[in-house]
């Protein structure tokens, strides 16, 4: 399988910055910029990078299954990531949480019927002094309010629709 | 960008091109002193690198505040062996969000300090380890890489030294563990984030079995205003053995949470009143967790007290990661515990049985006690499964889960009681869970 000529280049960048013989350094770096690409970590992704490190596909999943972000069911087009960490939850990170979940109509790791919402609840983001604190795929969002998250995800289905209608 | 206004009570050393327009292209370095300490420390010998980081009593900001100039010594200079210098930017520890703005605000500073410790050990190359949640960080910092390159300030043979010096980023995937730094070198390495037993410590047999020289982001960040400015100098700044300045991370309920750059030693109490303009609400203060959720919690009375490595550890607690959570009076304890110890875990990789199991009792048992199925026997028992777990791990992750379950029990005991008479349901059956 080849990715797109982007993440081509990238890949064969990434394959050139460790010691000689020690590729299989790359492999965490490659399969998220692989899941970033197609959506989740397919089986076939798993066979292309363990092949183009040189280990067994084995041993790629055994990584996999360790390393949170990594998914090998696709996620929506916009992940809803939601930090319930302490921080957040003193200043309202959980209720925010579960306002999320019914705004979206999910639980937790569950993707919309249309596929363009998953919604997760997260570990600590990184955001703490800036809390409560979402991500939306890569996105940072500070102080979220419940009405901000609203607007947010109405926003991204706005634009999700003309998208479809042009 | 900042994401909070910045206080007047500020030091600014590392943190000083923050407000800057374009802070992180490499001629807003330049024009403010950029790449002048590397020049200088090329000039100079290892040795005499080594003694102005001691002169500095720079402390590692990771969390466990060990001493920088030495760990620079324990790298073996005199071996055949490549030796790696590794950049900690996992950032994972609850309550901390700094290195996030060093990277995102300046870059070169940080790839400056980590050149400038390359020179020191005689290494060749460094890596950035960013975690996964930062990819915007990995391309800013992926750009000042490729602008200093460009510049010729990295690669073959820097500032005409004759020394060469590379420089990448690698990403980490969603995992706390991997900021310990031995499971950060398995992950290096394309593997699960696993720790290794130490000794030998990573000085000496790091990454590819190769000595490496692993320090925090701000660490490395604090080095080039430490050549600039003189060991010493920069010691002046702090209090004694805990020298210079750090990045706070304030958060909870203040007026004003945010990330504040202070002298070690700046009073706690006045960085909630006057850093952070006092507690939200008109609240009266219940309790602090000083740094980062593994740090045990200080109650109201105990924070009348200075912010460094020394006082804190006089308190039992730690200054940590310099994540600084405050907590009103309204805070509830036992969900704060509770809630601590998820995350725990969540997070333990499951490699050594006290974590894995301990980790895994001690959130059935609080999140049971929470929801209003405690007893009387779990106020002990959690403490005893928490104390029974520290020293006895793989690495600090166990004691990290143990330490502020410990202090939530002891100090707090009377609010685990409080939510027992207040949940306990007398006609209910003892339950069985365990
Ligand atoms: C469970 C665990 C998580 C850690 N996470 C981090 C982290 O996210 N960032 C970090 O710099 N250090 C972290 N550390 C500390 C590192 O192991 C290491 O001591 C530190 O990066 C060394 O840098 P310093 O000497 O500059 O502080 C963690 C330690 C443990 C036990
Ligand atoms: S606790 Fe939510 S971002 Fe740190």
């Amino acid at each position: 399988m080849t990715f797109s000529p982007a993440l081509e280049e990238k890949f064969a960048r990434i394959l050139t910055i460790y010691p000689p013989g020690r590729q299989r350094s790359a492999v965490v770096p490659m399969l998220l910029y692989a899941q970033d690409e197609i959506g989740h970590v397919s089986q076939e992704v798993i066979d292309e990078i363990a092949h183009r490190v040189g280990i067994a596909p084995m041993q790629v999943d055994e990584v996999i299954g360790y390393y949170s972000m990594l998914h090998r069911k696709p996620l929506g087009k916009y992940h809803v990531q939601v930090c319930t960490n302490i921080c957040c939850l003193l200043v309202g990170g959980q209720s925010l949480l579960e306002h999320a979940s019914k705004t979206l109509g999910i639980g937790n790791k569950q993707v919309t019927a249309d596929g363009l919402f998953s919604l997760e609840e997260v570990e600590c983001m990184g955001a703490c002094s800036w809390a409560p604190a979402i991500q939306v795929n890569y996105d940072f969002h500070h102080k979220v309010t419940p009405e901000r998250l609203d607007r947010l995800i109405e926003d991204i289905r706005k634009a999700q629709g003309t998208k479809q209608v042009s | 960008m900042i994401y909070n206004e910045p206080s007047p009570l500020e030091v600014k050393v590392i943190s000083q091109r923050f407000t800057l327009p374009n802070s992180a292209a490499i001629d807003t370095y330049l024009a403010t002193d950029g790449y002048l300490a590397v020049k200088k420390a090329l000039g100079m010998t290892p040795e005499a690198i080594i003694d102005e980081m001691k002169a500095s009593n720079l402390r590692g900001r990771g969390g466990a505040g060990f001493p920088t100039g030495m760990k620079w010594s324990f790298v073996p200079r005199k071996t055949d062996k490549p030796r790696y210098i590794i950049c900690n930017s996992d950032e994972s520890e609850p309550g901390t969000c700094k290195d996030r703005l060093l990277m995102e605000n300046d870059p070169h500073q940080l790839l400056e300090g980590m050149m400038i410790a390359g020179w020191t050990v005689g290494s060749n190359k460094g890596y950035v380890f960013i975690r996964g949640e930062y990819r915007y960080l990995i391309d800013i910092v992926d750009r000042a890489i490729a602008e200093a390159y460009e510049r010729g300030f990295l690669g073959k043979n820097v500032f005409g030294s004759g020394w060469d010096f590379d420089i990448y980023t690698h990403t980490g995937a969603g995992a706390y563990e991997c900021g310990e730094e031995s499971a950060l070198l398995e992950s290096l390495e394309g593997k699960r984030g696993i720790p290794r037993l130490k000794p030998p410590f990573p000085a000496v047999v790091g990454a590819w079995q190769s000595p490496t020289l692993l320090n925090n982001c701000e660490t490395f960040s604090a080095v080039p205003a430490i050549l600039r400015m003189g060991g010493p100098a920069y010691a002046e700044l702090g209090t004694p053995k805990n020298g210079g300045t750090r990045l706070f991370c304030i958060s909870g309920h203040v007026n004003k949470p945010g990330v504040y750059e202070l002298p070690l030693g700046f009073n706690l109490l006045r960085m909630i009143d006057e850093v952070c303009g006092g507690m939200r609400n008109g609240k009266k203060l219940k309790a602090v967790i000083p740094g980062g959720s593994s740090s045990p919690v200080l109650k109201a009375q105990e924070c009348d007290v200075p912010m460094d490595f020394d006082s804190m550890a006089k308190l039992k607690t730690m200054a940590g990661s310099g994540g600084v959570v405050v907590l009103d009076e309204d805070t509830d304890i036992v969900q704060l515990a509770m809630r601590t110890m998820k995350f725990y875990q969540h997070e333990s990789c499951g490699w050594c049985i006290p974590c894995r199991e301990g980790t895994t009792w001690l959130k059935k048992i609080l999140d049971r006690f929470h929801e209003g199925d405690g007893r009387s026997e779990d106020i002990p028992l959690i403490g005893e499964l928490a104390r029974n777990m520290l020293g006895r791990t793989f690495c600090a992750l166990g004691d990290a889960a143990a330490m502020p379950t410990i202090g939530f029990i002891e100090k707090f005991r009377d609010e685990f009681e409080a939510h027992l008479l207040k949940t306990q349901d007398p006609q209910s059956p003892e339950l069985i869970v365990l």
